[in-house]
């Protein structure tokens, strides 16, 4: 009965991802071209990849600047995050909980000239007052990250948490574990995937802001998406391509890996699930 | 959580189980306290509190010091406390046609391209759900995996593509359909494209979520009483999904609204939003006070969206 429709469906979705995919492509190829202007084809060539790994330092320092900025992010973002997911999922009804709800979802909407704005009156206020931050930068820009990207882990820890149910916690609590005990013994583990994904979910969006950093960063602490941004608004520079296709690949094949290792998991619980039934 | 009265502690006395009941219960307190406050105190503090100052900040005079506006509060020398609130930026704003005119084309824009990732975010989820059990998680993983990759970056790719001697207008020449190139970058075209094409995934997961969920034994039940696919789709799975509808469209219509990065790559000067006029304020005109101003009338804006996509997010999350 859905032959009909489904042949329209089948239809979208490969128009979507052909949508979605092309340009990614386009950007690959390009990247490959020899001519210095970007739509013009001058043959297959490597020489932009040269170009941006020989003589293109800047671009390496805001790398490195970013994937620490990322990696310092992502870790306080997950402990936080799963903190806040586990006050809402598990806590139930607590003094302020529609208050800390929201300042736990609004990030993941809010515009980002907005959270911008807000934290660089905050942080230049704070400076006023008490002098710290003394200079914006790295500082800076990870609180931020932070306070944007536990959001994201919240939520995705929050979905495993729900779906996970608590009876293997109150098994062992009531054999006597003490609560921190039973977090970092049963639910840490049992977590592990959705903290893997929240962590390089926050990872991801860390290397990813533009507006939000430009808006906290000071003179001198250029991020790699700050970067790449000044040079396309410069004009079209091909070696732009060339880092671009670099970071499509390193993506995506953390993610194809991320994915296996939680589709593997992902299977075994559903494995779990159909043992525990036939037990029952 | 913990209930001890269920532990094996029969051969105890009552008066211990008491005792050990409100020891539990105590550590288990203080253990809850740390666990809420934690991210408690870091939201208050990082994002709640800085939306106060960018108020109180709107509420100043522009001046030439550091930072560039006049204090709210302040003690003069005879010790008099000065209190001074202008509402001049916000009177500023919202006569001057610039920001109204700003304010309308982003509510426009965003709302147009909500609805475009609707139309086709919509078949493409519902595609996905209805796939087979091999090709529905990677389908998926194709979905999430541009989302993945650098939003910066994706927006640059269709400035390649669209630009007057792109690849589209190239190709376009190249097989005869026009002469002359079409305009696209720096136009209002450009704009949506660059804003469906990066917000489509916001639009198709939680779609994709909430479809999930949805119990195909109604739309069986359907057809055996005779109703057709089309009829079933608009009377049973529609309503169904409107949750998954409203979490998506406000996914996509909220952050786009306050885009600055998509109108100003692909729109150049020529398409006013207000997350550009936001910034160009602040960072080129350094006009603190109404740069916040802006910041202020947007967050109005956008105060029932979000209050409403709290609601749904908060339903979710309720767990059990």
């Amino acid at each position: 009965m859905y032959n009909k429709r489904s042949r329209f469906l089948t239809v979208m979705v490969s128009l979507g991802l052909a949508f979605f995919y092309i340009p990614l492509l386009l950007l690959v190829i390009y990247s490959f071209n020899h001519s210095k202007l970007v739509p013009v084809w001058g043959g297959w060539s490597t020489r932009w990849y040269k170009v941006l790994f020989f003589e293109s330092p800047e671009v390496w320092s805001a790398v490195a600047l970013s994937l620490k900025i990322a990696f310092v992010n992502a870790t306080f973002a997950t402990m936080l995050g799963t903190l806040a997911a586990l006050a809402m999922v598990r806590f139930g009804r607590f003094k302020g909980r529609t208050l800390f709800g929201g300042m736990l979802v609004a990030p993941l909407v809010m515009p980002e000239v907005i959270t911008g704005l807000s934290l660089l009156v905050f942080f230049i206020s704070l400076q006023e007052l008490i002098g710290w931050p003394a200079e914006r930068g790295f500082t800076t820009i990870t609180i931020a990250h932070i306070t944007f990207s536990m959001a994201f882990v919240a939520v995705t820890v929050q979905a495993r948490l729900t779906g996970m149910g608590q009876d293997l916690e109150e098994a062992a609590a009531d054999l006597g574990a003490k609560p921190f005990k039973v977090l970092t013994a049963i639910t840490i583990p049992r977590l592990t995937p959705a903290l893997v994904s929240g962590w390089l979910l926050a990872f991801t969006l860390s290397l990813d802001d533009l507006v939000i950093a430009s808006f906290v960063t000071g003179p001198g602490a250029n991020t790699l998406p700050i970067l790449i941004f000044s040079r396309i608004r410069l004009g079209l520079r091909p070696d732009i391509n060339a880092l671009a296709t670099i970071i499509i690949l390193v993506v995506a094949i953390c993610v194809t890996i991320a994915a296996l290792i939680m589709y593997r998991q992902h299977k075994r619980d559903l494995l779990d699930q159909q043992l525990a039934e036939r037990a029952d | 959580m913990t209930d001890l009265t269920n532990s094996p502690v029969s051969a105890t006395s009552q008066q211990d189980i008491g005792f050990l009941q409100s020891l539990a219960r105590r550590a288990q307190n203080n253990w809850r306290k740390i666990v809420i406050l934690i991210p408690f105190v870091w939201l208050l503090f990082f994002f709640l509190f800085p939306f106060f100052i960018v108020a109180k900040i709107s509420l100043a005079e522009l001046a030439i010091a550091s930072p560039p506006f006049t204090k709210l509060i302040e003690w003069t020398d005879t010790g008099v406390i000065n209190i001074r609130i202008v509402f001049d930026n916000f009177t500023y704003i919202l006569t001057d046609n610039l920001y109204s005119n700003t304010y309308l084309n982003s509510l426009k824009i965003s709302v147009l391209s909500t609805l475009i990732c609707l139309l086709f975010g919509y078949p493409i989820a519902y595609g996905i759900v209805r796939s087979g059990p091999v090709m529905k998680p990677l389908l998926l993983f194709l979905v999430i995996l541009p989302f993945w990759t650098s939003f910066l970056l994706r927006v640059y790719a269709w400035m390649g593509l669209l630009a007057d001697q792109g690849t589209i207008n190239n190709l376009l020449i190249s097989i005869g359909l026009i002469d002359e190139p079409i305009r696209m970058l720096y136009t209002e075209f450009a704009v949506f494209v660059g804003i469906v094409y990066t917000y489509m995934p916001f639009m198709i997961l939680p779609l994709y979520a909430n479809m999930e969920k949805l119990d195909t034994s109604l739309n069986e039940a359907a057809a055996d009483l005779g109703s057709k696919p089309t009829n079933t789709f608009f009377k049973v799975t529609l309503p169904l999904t409107i949750p998954g509808i409203i979490a998506g469209s406000l996914l996509v219509f909220i952050p786009a609204t306050g885009e600055y990065v998509i109108p100003d790559l692909l729109g150049g000067g020529n398409v006013q939003m207000i997350g550009r006029v936001l910034f160009n304020e602040f960072s080129r005109n350094t006009d603190w006070p109404v740069a916040s101003a802006v910041a202020i009338v947007l967050l109005f804006l956008l105060v029932v969206p979000i209050a409403v996509f709290q609601h749904y997010q908060g339903k979710e999350n309720e767990g059990r």
